[in-house]
């Protein structure tokens, strides 16, 4: 049994009054995609916020496998080794794209920003690594040189995910990552992040109100409200078998087209 | 600290010595300490409101008053040149205020304030550099938080600095900064080295003179220290290089210096002339000359007359 | 254990809390053993829990008590206890499951779904589609239809590129829900040699047949889920 990339122990989250995260525990291993649903407001962001090292938990420990130095509390590391591994080890997919792209740099810039950020000193090869993580990401490579405002919203969020994955990260955090793409791009979005998780060996946590996009993209699921998660379990298993009043209440809730 | 002891005979009368006041003086010495000890960091100031609009050169005056004193010589020169408007202002504003001994020689002067440019006659220790800075930070342009911009210097994560040059090369097939190219101080701290032409800044590598940046409006003070690594940044497979003319000054026949262009007449005829004004009449001096270009000097003097004429 | 699965004393109700908390109990006590080679068909009227048996060994549902051991490589695990990675690993290299209706991402050419299960098991690419187009054309699918999404399959085709799926792999247990259910009589003839093959391999397999013809000539025995019915 290997050990876990990342492992989260009865972490807690309040702001003043509100408790977003309450008592949240789960491993996650290499090549693991987890999915987090629920409804708006039931604590998804804050969690994977708290997860990302964005903020950290009022209570509770987010372990991470440090390359090097084992299971370590990210609370534990500085500041620089906490950004450090942003934007090395993990990538971090933001719903709106204008939130992970530098917009006013070209795509290949955006690609190559990450190489640049570990010392990749040689244009040629910087560049020659973006036109061919553009055609990954089935992206023109003639629009290489264009800014991210110039390309449609399924093509910008292509090119974050190209930007994040550029670094070969262990753990990529999601949040949405298909919400405001019409449905025919979800769809080779999902396809495209599913072979790319696969090929790469990533593993994922997959923040979203989506059913159907974690039906097809997560391994695992957890189900939180009001801070809470109130079911766990394979993917399949959730969503066929719900247990729990609330996932039951949500699973019935699916329009079906 | 009274108006007396320090106002000499000559200046103008109800001004502090050097115009600003000894807590202000003291508060930008400290700051300039700070400077000189972590060089190429950007240390903030309480920047003043100078009598002349922000982006003429406030910072620089505020840094040059502060450290003159009675005994110094002072020379100021706007894009190389010492009979600019802003090098004439400047330096009648320290004349009138402070007293003190001006010259155009870059040799004579105890400290020279600068607009876009680092003297082409080599700099010696003892000297000091003042430059007028618009824009400190050179990330500015990548990356607009303030907050984001300290950490990413507090942290040394300067891959977003190459970005801006990858964007150059994407864009025009070489690295086309040719203002404010941006260096590595002391292999620590990014710095932006003002608008001097990158043309001078391998010059900044290793002065011997000490080298002071005043920003006004942006309220930053920074400093690199006599003989500091200034390196400027790039590529491997594009490797920095400075600009190069294929013809000579046409007044003093120089090919080592940084050249202006000068328009001759409506139909597109031109020179190239040393920017920095007082090395090339002392070359001029000297006997140096420039054959070739006899008859665009002509040309160039008879636009001046009929200037003069009209 | 000899058995490739043994269910051991299985319960499973369904609570409907959005109504009002409903019981719905399918069975209890149930017990069914499966060696390699064994065909082994559930039997009984509809509703009698011959589907909810099949995808609680397949641990799609999560029965409320006792145990499902299958034989996974060298080793027995219980998939009711089995850590979600567990349950992943023994779906990916152990256990196939054909399902009534065909569900996956939009828009991938039918070799793709395809020839997916029997790559995630480590079979290069290039192998593992060779081996779904040879799959495809022994169901009739035409081979203008392998390029194109299943979505815009006819029902019957659909059902084909399911088995597809499943049969890529040579799991040691199939899980076969309805596999025929709206298959002409020459492709359910093909089903019946693509069972005849797995069980020739060793595999144990557990289906739910509604045509008799087909139940009669793969199944070894019938196993009537009804009598396990549990108490309303």
């Amino acid at each position: 049994m290997t050990t876990a990339l990342m492992r989260v122990r009865n972490l807690d989250k309040r702001f003043d009054t509100i408790h977003a995260c309450r008592n949240v525990s789960f491993e996650l291993h290499q090549g693991e995609v987890l999915g987090v649903v629920g409804e708006s407001g039931s604590g998804k962001t804050t969690l994977l916020r708290c997860l990302s090292g964005e903020m950290l938990p009022s209570a509770g420990t987010v372990e991470y496998d440090v390359r090097m130095r084992g299971l370590t509390d990210i609370a534990a590391l500085s500041e620089p080794e906490r950004r450090l591994l942003r934007r090395t080890d993990w990538g971090i997919v933001h719903q709106n794209p204008r939130d992970g792209l530098r917009m006013n740099i070209s795509a290949g810039g955006n690609v190559g920003e990450r190489l640049m950020a570990v010392g990749a000193r040689h244009y040629g090869e910087i560049r020659g690594e973006a036109v061919d993580w553009l055609e990954r990401v089935e992206l023109d490579q003639d629009r290489i040189d264009d800014a991210p405002s110039t390309f449609s919203g399924g093509m910008q969020q292509r090119l974050q995910i190209a930007r994040n994955l550029v670094s070969k990260p262990r753990l990529v955090f999601m949040d949405e990552p298909t919400g405001g793409l019409d449905v025919s791009v979800q769809a080779r979005l999902l396809d495209l992040l599913r072979g790319l998780v696969r090929d790469l060996h990533i593993a994922a946590i997959v923040v979203t109100h989506d059913l159907a996009v974690v039906r097809l993209l997560a391994d695992r699921l957890m189900v939180m409200r009001r801070g809470e998660v109130v079911e766990s379990g394979l993917t399949d298993q959730v969503l066929d078998d719900p247990q729990h009043a609330y996932t039951q209440l949500l699973v019935s809730s699916v329009l079906q087209p | 600290m009274t108006v007396a002891t320090n106002h000499n005979g000559g200046t103008e009368s109800g001004y502090n010595f050097a115009y600003l006041d000894e807590q202000t003086k003291r508060m930008i010495r400290r700051c300039l300490l700070k400077a000189v000890a972590i060089p190429g960091y950007q240390v903030p100031f309480g920047s003043r409101e100078m009598p002349l609009a922000y982006g003429w050169g406030t910072g620089g005056i505020q840094v040059t008053a502060s450290i003159i004193g009675p005994d110094d010589v002072l020379k100021v020169i706007d894009q190389g040149a010492d009979d600019t408007t802003n090098a004439v202002s400047i330096r009648h504003f320290f004349q009138r205020t402070a007293d003190v001994a001006t010259t155009e020689e870059t040799e004579d002067a105890t400290i020279i304030q600068t607009r876009h440019r680092v003297p082409e006659t080599a700099m010696k220790e003892g000297q000091i550099l003042v430059y007028q800075v618009p824009q400190p930070e050179p990330l500015r342009q990548l990356e607009p938080r303030e907050t984001e911009c300290r950490k990413i210097h507090g942290y040394a994560e300067y891959g977003l600095m190459h970005v801006k040059l990858y964007e150059d090369i994407a864009r025009f097939g070489h690295i086309a900064t040719s203002y404010s190219y941006p260096v590595l101080v002391n292999g620590r701290y990014v710095m932006s080295p003002t608008p001097i032409p990158k043309f001078d800044n391998p010059k900044m590598d290793s002065f011997p003179a000490l080298q002071l940046f005043g920003a006004g409006r942006e309220k930053r003070i920074y400093a690199v220290p006599p003989y500091t690594t200034v390196k400027s940044l790039d590529f491997d497979d594009h490797p920095f290089s400075v600009q190069k003319w294929d013809q000579a000054c046409a007044l003093c026949g120089a090919e080592d210096s940084f050249l202006d262009e000068v328009i001759l007449d409506d139909r597109g005829r031109k020179m190239f002339v040393c920017s920095d004004s007082n090395y090339c009449e002392q070359r001029q001096a000297a006997g140096y000359s420039n054959p070739a270009a006899a008859a665009d000097i002509a040309a160039y003097q008879l636009a001046l007359q009929g200037e003069a004429d009209a | 254990m000899t058995h490739m699965i043994e269910v051991t004393e299985l319960h499973k109700t369904f609570t409907l809390h959005t109504q009002g908390g409903t019981s719905i109990p399918v069975f209890d006590q149930l017990s069914l053993a499966v060696a390699p080679g064994e065909c082994v068909a559930l039997y009984g009227p509809s509703g009698a829990g011959k589907s909810t048996l099949l995808r609680s060994i397949y641990a799609n549902y999560r029965p409320q008590s006792g145990a499902i051991l299958i034989r996974h490589g060298d080793r027995t695990v219980d998939i009711l206890a089995a850590a979600p990675r567990e349950v992943l690993d023994i779906r990916r290299h152990t256990m196939g499951y054909v399902s009534q209706f065909l569900r996956v991402i939009p828009r991938i050419p039918a070799v793709d779904v395809v020839a997916d299960p029997l790559i995630q098991t480590g079979v290069a690419s290039e192998v593992a589609k060779e081996r779904a187009v040879a799959l495809l054309e022994r169901l009739r699918i035409p081979a203008s239809l392998h390029q194109l999404a299943p979505a815009t399959f006819s029902g019957g085709e659909q059902q084909r590129v399911n088995i597809a799926r499943c049969f890529v792999v040579d799991y040691p247990i199939l899980l076969l829900d309805e596999p025929t259910a709206s298959l002409d009589a020459r492709n359910r003839e093909t089903v019946i040699e693509l069972i005849g093959e797995a069980k020739a391999r060793g595999a144990a397999l557990v289906g739910i047949f509604h045509d008799d013809e087909v139940r009669e000539a793969v199944a070894d025995r019938l196993f009537e889920v009804e009598t396990y019915q549990a108490a309303a």
